[in-house]
């Protein structure tokens, strides 16, 4: 007799793998309400999930936005005389450019203010041309818009300033409303994951009990490891899957919706809504994707745990 | 075909259900395993299709050392082995012909191959005609019968029944032992672990009788040995 350790590793056949399909949507119908709760859990999941990422990706932007918008604001001392004032000018813009992290400083003198300000208020401001009282100002902007702050803030120290301004206020609470929602979020959907997860893992627990049998026949007569494990997995995937439905349906719909009444409310203003495509696209794969990993990951562990195969 | 050396079993809780076994049974023998309850046979049988692993000794079945058989390469070892219980293990949701069809679909046995062994099985046992029928509308006899079919349609070397009679009346205990002669005459190994006296005693074969995880005696043409 031949000495054979060779293990029985065929390649799975398209109609081994059609029998798997076929078992698991069996069994999907075989264990009607604990499908339907895997289900529930995973689609108030990945509704979440979808939710929150439409909103943090657009306070992201609206982030972005306002970050690349963050500028500071240097008011210069008013000198009398004219080449005194342009020198000290001249040495406070040289300063200032090679100051770490300063991307761009821009000089606009009071007569350019005035003109603003006359743009946006009218012409009734122009009666002081003939005396103008604003200051000569430097517009500096940061490489990071995290740096703004510090870089304001050494800027106040340096001669000839007479103010420094900067979006002070709203820029930290910017920050730290994003940074403390995104963590809320997450943890939100950390507790809703291992819960779906945990109902998927019960559910498909429950079909290798009820197919215990079946389970010690297939291994009496040799079937490999992998074919007896691969309907279980397979069953989890299509609970995360159906549970994706409803997610990237309603997420869809409502987004669309949301988009096309407020989007043109937004028109010209520095705050816009994310596109609906790609947005959308990405979300909605993102949906699917978690849906599967869920649902692969809780037959998982119950598989591992449970068929000692 | 199968041997056994120095065999020891102990079992968590302390039992030792084996305690040196040794054995040599060759190709194409019929074989007895008889003893009181709780002496060891189970174990005994589960050791040969590695239901359970020894703690020491070595098993060796068709070649292939069990002590030293990995996890995965398991299955390689069950199909050379037909397996028969007392409690016969069909799947009440399928038919005579699903059942046995079932062992070669899980090792993914062609269809066309598939059919034609079952077909050869049933005529074996001699259930061609109830082919259609669920297990819970067969008799005890017919479900054995059933069960021995699923057992050798993938042609294994060795067939391991334990107390496939357990269950049966005496008459239809009679046709089971005709198959396992008739699948032995056709040079297939069979170890059975019995309780049935009469059978042993008239079907004279090899008996080896266990106690207390030992091998007592083990007589070619013996008789049964206990008192019913």
């Amino acid at each position: 007799m031949s000495v054979m350790y060779t293990e029985v590793t065929t390649a799975m056949k398209g109609r081994t793998i059609r029998r798997h399909f076929r078992e698991s949507i069996k069994s999907l119908g075989r264990n009607g309400w604990m499908t339907f709760a895997s289900i529930s859990a995973v689609t108030v999941t990945l509704l979440l999930v979808g939710v929150f990422t439409i909103i943090m990706m657009n306070l992201n932007k609206v982030a972005d936005d306002i970050e690349k918008d963050v500028e500071i604001k240097v008011l210069i001392d008013i000198i009398a005389d004219p080449a005194e004032a342009k020198a000290a000018e001249a040495t406070l813009m040289e300063e200032i450019k090679n100051m770490p992290g300063v991307a761009e400083v821009v000089y606009s003198s009071k007569e350019q203010e005035l003109d603003l300000l006359v743009d946006s208020y009218g012409e009734d401001l122009s009666l002081f041309e003939q005396s103008n009282p604003l200051n000569n100002v430097l517009y500096v902007k940061a490489s990071e818009p995290q740096q703004t702050v510090d870089i304001a803030k050494k800027i106040e120290k340096f001669d000839n300033i007479s103010e420094v301004k900067y979006g002070e206020e709203k820029v930290g609470k910017l920050f730290s409303f994003l940074n403390t929602s995104r963590n809320v979020g997450l943890v939100l959907i950390l507790g809703l994951l291992f819960t779906a997860i945990f109902l998927i893992s019960n559910t498909i627990r429950i079909t290798i009990i009820a197919r215990r049998d079946e389970i010690e026949i297939m291994k009496l007569v040799g079937a490999t490891n992998s074919f007896v494990r691969i309907p279980f997995v397979i069953e989890g995937m299509w609970l995360g899957v159906l549970g994706s439905i409803v997610p990237m349906t309603v997420v869809s719909i409502v987004y669309a919706n949301i988009f096309k009444i407020i989007e043109p409310k937004l028109n010209g203003e520095l705050l816009q809504l994310l596109d609906v495509t790609p947005l959308l696209y990405q979300v909605n794969a993102l949906i699917l994707v978690m849906g599967i990993l869920i649902g692969v990951w809780g037959s998982f562990m119950s598989v591992r745990k449970f068929l000692k195969v | 075909m199968i041997q056994m050396n120095n065999v020891v079993k102990k079992y968590p809780n302390g039992v030792v259900a084996a305690n040196g076994i040794s054995v040599d049974i060759k190709k194409g023998e019929f074989v007895y395993v008889v003893g009181p309850s709780g002496a060891g046979k189970s174990t005994f049988i589960k050791l040969m299709y590695r239901e359970e692993k020894p703690t020491s000794g070595d098993v060796v079945i068709a070649g292939m050392n069990l002590s030293s058989l990995k996890n995965r390469q398991v299955p390689h070892l069950r199909r050379q082995l037909g397996v028969v219980f007392q409690d016969f293990k069909l799947l009440p949701r399928l038919n005579v012909y699903e059942n046995i069809a079932f062992a070669l679909e899980v090792i993914e046995e062609n269809p066309k191959e598939i059919r034609k062994r079952v077909m050869e099985v049933l005529d074996l046992v001699g259930l061609k005609h109830k082919v259609r029928m669920f297990p819970n509308e067969l008799s005890g006899g017919e479900q054995q019968r059933v069960s021995i079919a699923r057992s050798i349609v993938n042609m294994p070397k060795v067939v391991i029944a334990d107390e496939p009679t357990g269950n049966l009346d005496p008459e239809t205990s009679w046709e089971i032992m005709n198959i396992f002669e008739e699948i032995n005459a056709r040079g297939t190994t069979i170890v059975m672990a019995t309780h049935n006296r009469e059978i042993v005693n008239t079907i004279r074969k090899r008996v080896i009788a266990i106690e207390g995880g030992l091998i007592v005696r083990d007589v070619y043409g013996g008789d049964y040995g206990y008192e019913g």
